[in-house]
């Protein structure tokens, strides 16, 4: 898009603010903006995001990079990967770092998702 | 492990028992500034002075005023990353030395698209892999460092990218200070999809807030990005405010968030007249919050002057305004990926430059009334305007989406060369996912939408179901070596370790490259000059000879060159003979040799040459010069005729005649001494008399070759020179005996 320099016609909504004011409406603006980011990341996760959590839980990131790799395949990124991880362990009975390794082998998935009432990959 | 100022930082010893390494705290350091008593270095009162350090090199022109060595209150940024990390600790020391306590480290090219963590040391390019073993290695080698300078010193890289929040954990983890975060930056210049940016962002500012790392936003790019920067202006203070606001709905505290600013233009343009107006509406809108002064780099070209010049005007725009963190950018960028030496030189033009403006505010003010005034609220205004539109169109991404951003035109002009980007596309386009109503994560500083369920047990705090996460419980953390067997630290090292341990070479960016550059000017065109250049580097077997800045003087009388090249031999110390250094005199001896046997002197400079402060610095009592010892001192002044000093001397029965000579043109530094000599023989005095000559370009050798007894240079001391008298007619009266 081109448009030519109309400031002095747009600036007839603020020209006659206050410093103060003007500022003031800057920084509510910018919260009209950013309100909606803020409550988009609030409510949503991402493969990154789950690789942070499981790293805090202690496993390595080449560890965490396939536990998540098969969440997002088993359509569980959404209930959290740590999450999956301490199900897992609370059913097999297991210390959930050893549990967390079964599943960064690539292995028993189907028994995971299932404790989650999700099927197969997705 | 411990440094000393006389023993090189040893990477291989920084590289043992990295697994067990924990860095000793966290979070941001700012610098303690001295106020009132403590001001005072010196001759000299500081308004805006920080504590100095306990080890470091003062500038230059130090000497003049006895080597004091303030620096600015405000943190000063080294930005270092040669791509291989082991090289660029060396050259942290070096610039922690001349002031530096932030040491920002650039990721190698393409790492903001890797889908998670780098781990070992490959070699990176135009920048350093970022990663658990190279972050370990810098934070324990900065220890040392800090320890040595006595001022904390803040490690910093870069939290962006797709794998944003696992870099986050990282660096709280390991205990890194500062980090740039801001999700324009990912949509904007690495088109990472603008939703996964934002929803990957949050999580990574809350956990730097974990570990209380500052944070620096990435809105300068768009003045380095965008056709004609000086225009972007009532963008960036959007850009600006989105990242802060967004990072404290996260909970980051103002003092956390530091705005990355540039100014926007560099001379031949009006450049503070136009950077000032923008300056202070960045100051006035975000007034908590903290500023980091970046310089241009837009406008960099080969020349270092010019760069230089450009900053030290960005620096003039620091103390006009305010700046907490001072960015350096080395004068070489605009050549090649930023050298040791450069990046000492650039914290050397910020600390000069800060320090020769201390206080100027205390009798300069800003007219807010007139010009400025108005161009700031302009501004404001316009950045209003721009904000009011994004709403209009539907919200950030839709505007992202039209190619609001980093459009050349001055907003509300728009010429529709933005930066567009479609919501749906992008690297890592369709890759958030909603958090279910059972979403879950058992560890602590998590962002977000989370539901502990409760049949986990103990939710005393949020890791607790897990008995501790990582950073509540660092032994948790699981340390990786290395991955690759070949491209890794350990190997570069083996190659290195010749140039390190047993020879030498000139290095610019990694132990053993041999760089040297050579500057000419070859009285010839460019282009001649250019190719000439590289005839004469070839001849001297320089190896991969590049042209690094042509600077036409004339287009027919001559054209400055600057080259650089390889050397293909190495140094061993062995075989480097240095000149026996005499040794002088104790303060006490040679004022007991003075009683003994009085000595006079006659001095004074020669030639057409009125220089007179270095010989009144050998003189002088109060510099400790000969005076103080007691010598007979007659100093005849300035442009003094050789045969009047001769007639002196013999008037005053003196033991010694000192000349001072700077002027070099057409060798008058060595006709002075030849001329000397000479009219001692004439007269018959030259047996009786000590002749001695100094200057900031004599020499011994040049001065014993003129036929002198002995000759100093630059950074000699009143006791040097009585030393010498003393032990020098001591040889005289027992050659006489025998």
């Amino acid at each position: 898009m081109k448009r030519e320099d109309d400031y002095r016609q747009r600036r007839s909504t603020v020209k006659n603010l206050t410093d103060e004011q003007l500022d003031h409406k800057f920084w509510g603006l910018t919260d009209q903006v950013v309100n909606p980011l803020f409550e988009l990341a609030r409510g949503h996760t991402s493969p990154s995001i789950e690789r942070s959590v499981l790293l805090r839980m202690g496993f390595s990131s080449l560890e965490a990079k396939q536990i998540v790799l098969n969440c997002g395949k088993y359509g569980l990124l959404g209930k959290g990967a740590g999450h999956v991880v301490l199900r897992f362990a609370q059913k097999r009975n297991l210390p959930y770092r050893e549990a967390g390794l079964i599943l960064a082998e690539g292995r028993e998935w189907d028994q995971a998702a299932a404790l989650f009432e999700k099927e197969g990959p997705s | 492990m411990k440094l000393t100022p006389e023993q090189k930082l040893s990477p291989e010893e920084i590289l043992k028992d990295l697994d067990r390494y924990r860095p000793r705290r966290k979070g941001w350091t700012w610098r303690r500034s001295i106020k009132d008593d403590d001001a005072k270095i010196g001759p000299f009162e500081y308004r805006q002075a920080a504590e100095p350090l306990k080890k470091s090199i003062p500038l230059p022109a130090a000497k003049s005023f006895g080597g004091i060595d303030p620096h600015p209150g405000c943190v000063v940024t080294s930005e270092i990353a040669s791509g291989r990390f082991e090289d660029d600790l060396r050259r942290m020391r070096m610039v922690a030395w001349h002031g530096a306590d932030h040491l920002m480290v650039i990721r190698t090219a393409g790492q903001s698209h890797f889908d998670g963590l780098i781990e070992g040391t490959p070699e990176g390019v135009g920048g350093v892999p970022i990663s658990r073993k190279q972050i370990r290695a810098t934070r324990k080698a900065l220890d040392l460092i800090e320890d040595e300078v006595g001022r904390q010193l803040n490690f910093h890289s870069y939290i962006s990218g797709v794998a944003g929040p696992e870099i986050a954990v990282l660096f709280a983890e390991e205990g890194v200070n500062g980090a740039h975060q801001d999700p324009q930056y990912n949509v904007l210049y690495r088109n990472v999809n603008m939703y996964r940016s934002f929803v990957d962002a949050a999580v990574a500012k809350k956990l730097m807030l974990s570990a209380n790392i500052l944070q620096i936003d990435g809105a300068h790019n768009a003045n380095a990005t965008a056709r004609e920067a000086w225009k972007v202006m009532p963008e960036l203070l959007v850009q600006h405010a989105i990242n802060c606001r967004y990072s404290e709905l996260v909970g980051m505290p103002r003092e956390n968030i530091a705005l990355s600013t540039v100014p926007p233009t560099a001379p031949p343009a009006p450049a503070l007249r136009i950077d000032l107006p923008y300056a202070v509406a960045l100051r006035q809108l975000f007034k908590d919050f903290k500023m980091r002064a970046q310089m241009n780099t837009k406008y960099m070209e080969s020349c270092t002057r010019e760069v230089t010049v450009t900053h030290t005007l960005n620096l003039l725009l620091s103390r006009l305004t305010s700046a907490d963190i001072q960015s350096t950018i080395t004068p070489d960028e605009g050549r090649n990926v930023p050298w040791h030496y450069n990046s000492v030189h650039a914290v050397n033009t910020a600390r000069q430059a800060l320090i020769g403006l201390d206080g100027i505010t205390d009798m300069v003010k800003l007219n807010l009334e007139g010009e400025l005034g108005h161009k700031s609220r302009e501004l404001k205004e316009r950045a209003v305007l721009f904000l009011e539109e994004i709403l209009e169109v539907g919200g950030y991404f839709a505007a992202v989406d039209q190619g609001f951003f980093v459009d050349s035109g001055f907003y509300p002009e728009r010429n529709g060369d933005g930066i567009k980007r479609d919501p749906a596309g992008g690297v890592a386009s369709d890759s958030i996912v909603p958090r279910e109503e059972d979403y879950y994560a058992p560890v602590c500083h998590h962002f977000g939408y989370n539901n502990p369920p409760i049949d986990f047990g103990d939710h005393s705090s949020p890791c607790a179901p897990i008995d501790g996460c990582s950073l509540c419980r660092p032994e948790k953390i699981i340390y990786i070596d290395e991955l690759d067997p070949e491209d890794n630290v350990e190997k570069r090292l083996e190659k290195s370790r010749q140039y390190r341990e047993n020879t030498f070479k000139p290095e610019a960016e990694w132990a053993g490259d041999g760089i040297v550059t050579m500057t000419m000017l070859l009285p010839v065109s460019e282009d001649m000059a250019e190719y000439g250049a590289m005839d004469i580097a070839g001849r001297m077997n320089l190896e991969d000879v590049e042209v690094i800045n042509l600077q036409k003087m004339h287009p027919a009388e001559g054209t400055l060159v600057e080259i650089k090249g390889r050397v293909g031999f190495s140094l061993d110390p062995k075989n480097i003979t240095i000149p026996h250094k005499e040794a002088v005199l104790s303060e006490e001896e040679i004022r007991l040799a003075v009683q003994n046997r009085p000595l006079t002197i006659v001095a004074g400079t020669v030639g057409e040459d009125e220089h007179s402060v270095g010989m009144r610095e050998i003189l002088d009592i109060k510099h400790g010069g000969l005076e103080g010892f007691g010598i007979d001192c007659h100093y005849l002044g300035t442009s003094v005729p050789i045969e009047k000093m001769a007639d002196a001397a013999v008037e005053l029965d003196a033991d010694a005649i000192l000349i001072s000579t700077i002027i070099t043109h057409n060798d008058a530094h060595r006709q002075s001494m030849r001329k000397l000599n000479q009219v001692c023989r004439e007269k018959g005095l030259r047996d009786e008399l000590i002749l001695v000559a100094g200057g900031t370009q004599v020499t011994n050798e040049i001065a014993q070759e003129e036929g002198l007894d002995r000759g100093f240079g630059r950074g000699t001391k009143g006791i040097d020179v009585a030393s010498f008298l003393i032990k020098k007619k001591d040889s005289v009266e027992k050659n006489r005996e025998n």
